[in-house]
């Protein structure tokens, strides 16, 4: 057997075998595992969400605490929220508008369009038509609205929520849960200390201008504006930046939140 | 060889980090927290005993000019299987082991005992050899692992055990033992304990050093 086990046919013979079988067991894997997979993500989100709006707590499950955020879907084109028909459009193109998958839907033709370059800062080529916003309301009266960002930093898009208060201009949170930045460097986005430098800056300056940002090295004591940079991670800083003011600019979820504060939405 | 001596011999008198220096990468990588490296453990030892099997099975077929390729066929789809397993029942785990789970793919480890035992060996035998090594493995790093949560977090398996000075206890952390140098100072004091009790693991120096003549000569 030995001999023959160098003839160009019994190799091809064990290679094509060996693939077929390893193909066969990587798939069935993947496949019968993927529901619980996809599970996770979406717990995992959820769980992103609540920590972003500062709700998080030790204890009852995760299904329980997101029992008190209500998910609505905002039409990033009208800045408002989506009507019944918009959301029958959404149904119509294969997305549910309860767990809406908003990664996904920037991949259709159908719910998204192509950015065009000078308004792009975030790099994130396609902007939806609709995106998912959570809000925990009391007595019809939003008390925080989560918010989802995305953004190229320095190796990967980041995905992640930034949480504001009922004023609408006033942060609650911020956190990423996906991203695949260098650990240690640009991965300090995850360091809760940092996260927590977030919490109570102002999205407008004195004139109304959006004006929050992270800064290279250290914030200006007192400026409510601006987080510190991270140290060692210059781009992906810029591209948490880039992505907040993005998000929250004219282009996405600006005129959204600007008539929301005055009533309209 | 017995089974008995094929589990028992990769532990201490040819554990895998500390004798062979194989595997080290992973070894400082995922030791800062026990709970995580008890995971990444499991990952392995499954991974290089069903590596083994599965290439001891095939070992009389195996093309020796492609058997290299196909033995990381097989290791790349258990590594995949494990990874795909993990995400889907230990999520939170999954993600901080992140990139270090593929990575058993190239770990020496899993190749080296491919490479050296089950191609020579029956599946059953290989199994365990696998087993053996793997728990080898473990051992280290668990020991490594221990020291870095216990003495750098002041926490095991994520519970107080040393409160530390900033939850308003007395113990200030080491904070190197977080980093990665440290695993290499820890796994160096693992082999030096290990060759004080098995003398026979110091090597032979190549070479010696003779004292010093040409200075004698002048005084």
């Amino acid at each position: 057997m030995a001999s023959n086990n160098d003839s160009i046919q019994k190799t091809l013979l064990v290679a094509i075998l060996l693939c077929l079988f390893c193909s066969i067991i990587v798939a069935g894997a993947a496949v019968t595992l993927k529901p619980l997979q996809i599970a996770n993500k979406q717990l995992d989100k959820n769980k992103n969400i609540l920590a972003a709006a500062g709700l998080l707590v030790e204890g009852p499950s995760i299904e329980e605490q997101f029992k008190q955020i209500t998910t609505r879907i905002v039409n990033l084109e009208t800045s408002a929220y989506a009507t019944e028909a918009e959301l029958a459009e959404i149904t119509a193109a294969g997305f549910n508008p309860d767990a809406f998958d908003q990664k996904k839907s920037s991949k259709n033709p159908k719910l998204s369009a192509k950015l065009a370059a000078d308004k792009d800062i975030a790099s994130i080529k396609r902007l939806e038509k609709f995106a998912a916003i959570y809000t925990v309301e009391k007595d019809g009266v939003v008390e925080t609205m989560v918010l989802p960002v995305h953004g190229y930093g320095l190796w990967s898009t980041l995905y992640g929520f930034v949480a504001l208060e009922g004023d609408l201009e006033t942060i609650v949170g911020l956190g990423f849960y996906s991203h695949a930045e260098t650990p240690g460097l640009g991965g300090e986005v995850d360091n809760p200390s940092w996260k927590a430098q977030w919490i109570g800056k102002k999205l407008y300056n004195a004139e109304g201008e959006l004006a929050i940002q992270v800064v290279k090295g250290k914030a200006a004591p007192g400026d409510l504006n601006s987080v510190d940079g991270l140290s060692g991670a210059t781009l992906t800083s810029r591209g948490v930046s880039n992505l907040v003011r993005f998000w929250l600019g004219d282009d996405a979820f600006g005129t959204f939140l600007s008539t929301a504060k005055a009533g309209g939405a | 060889m017995s089974l008995k001596s094929v589990i028992t011999e990769p532990v201490f008198s040819q554990n895998p980090i500390a004798v062979q220096i194989l595997g080290v990468c992973s070894a400082l990588a995922v030791t800062t927290s026990l709970q995580v490296t008890m995971v990444m453990c499991l990952a392995l030892t499954a991974v290089t005993a069903c590596s083994n099997f599965g290439i001891a099975l095939i070992r009389n077929h195996i093309p020796n000019s492609i058997r290299i390729i196909v033995q990381m066929i097989i290791i790349a789809s258990l590594v995949i299987v494990v990874d795909q397993i993990l995400k889907a029942y230990a999520y939170e785990i999954s993600k901080s082991l992140s990139v270090f789970v593929g990575l058993i793919i190239t770990n020496c480890i899993v190749m080296g005992r491919a490479e050296a035992y089950a191609m020579k060996n029956g599946p059953v035998m290989s199994f365990f050899d696998g087993i053996g090594n793997g728990l080898g493995y473990s051992v280290v790093l668990i020991v490594v692992a221990t020291v870095r949560e216990l003495f750098g977090a002041g926490n095991l398996f994520g519970y107080e055990i040393l409160p530390l000075i900033t939850n308003g206890g007395w113990y200030q952390s080491n904070g190197l033992l977080l980093l990665p140098p440290s695993a290499f100072f820890i796994i160096g004091l693992f082999i030096w304990v290990l060759r004080s009790w098995k003398t026979e693991q110091v090597e032979q120096p190549d070479f010696k050093i003779l004292p010093n003549t040409v200075n004698s000569e002048q005084h």
